[in-house]
């Protein structure tokens, strides 16, 4: 199952991109997602240890599973205001 | 009433958007760029953000504080891009028949946004260099981020 994930902040400038395609096995849920990501991107992964993640504009928990199709985007810590 | 906008912040608009005669108190916050930072000069601010999450959570937020507290109005504008120091970075604006529901609800807004709302400020400093601000992460000395503290929390 291929997922796109958009990238912001800090995580968009430590990949250079605003999005990353991942390959992940069907049934794959979030928690899945941010384990393939820290092992395919080393740079995300003291980010990605406090990042939370949103599937179609919604945060969601590790066990939120992923279907083709879905908008994911890693979250990193939050600074607006 | 909820906005990203590109534009500087209009304080006086924004207030007399929440103004009616319902309202016995009217409350205004403004979050303005600060110039320094643990010490450290900041020349000017970036923020960006996930347009259309952040929407739905603004969105959110004022339907929530809403429940909570009988509002008659409630506006929250974030500003985007590039500011200045001492530009308004977000405004929020509450009306109320009576004075502690405006304080309370500000009050839990703007703190409430800065916890979940998917938007991020970058730090351009004086004397060089810029970095992304992620609460709980700070900048090595020669750059790429660090762990600053470990995760709060389960």
């Amino acid at each position: 199952m291929k997922v796109t994930v958009l990238v912001f902040a800090m995580a968009r400038q430590l990949v250079g991109r605003d999005r990353l395609e991942l390959d992940l096995g069907d049934g794959a849920t979030v928690g899945d997602l941010r384990a393939a990501l820290g092992a395919s991107h080393a740079a995300l992964a003291p980010l990605l240890r406090g990042s939370l993640f949103a599937v179609d504009q919604a945060y969601a928990d590790e066990r939120t599973p992923l279907v083709p199709g879905q908008e994911v985007a890693m979250i990193p810590p939050v600074s607006g205001g | 009433m909820i906005e990203l906008t590109h534009d500087p912040i209009d304080p006086a608009a924004v207030l007399g958007g929440v103004e009616s005669p319902e309202a016995g108190a009217v409350l205004l916050f403004l979050g303005t760029t600060r110039e320094t930072t643990d010490g450290r000069r900041t020349s000017s601010l970036d923020y960006e953000c996930y347009p259309e999450m952040a929407r739905s959570e603004l969105a959110e937020l004022e339907a929530e504080a809403r429940a909570r507290w009988p509002l008659v109005h409630c506006a929250i504008v974030h500003r985007l891009g590039h500011l200045e120091i001492g530009e308004a970075s977000v405004a929020i604006a509450v009306s109320s028949a009576h004075r502690v529901a405006a304080f309370e609800a500000g009050q839990w807004l703007i703190d409430t946004l800065k916890d979940r709302v998917p938007i991020w400020k970058r730090e351009n400093w004086s004397d060089g260099g810029a970095d992304w601000v992620h609460p709980g992460f700070t900048r090595k000395a020669e750059g790429g981020p660090r762990v600053d503290r470990p995760p709060t929390g389960p």
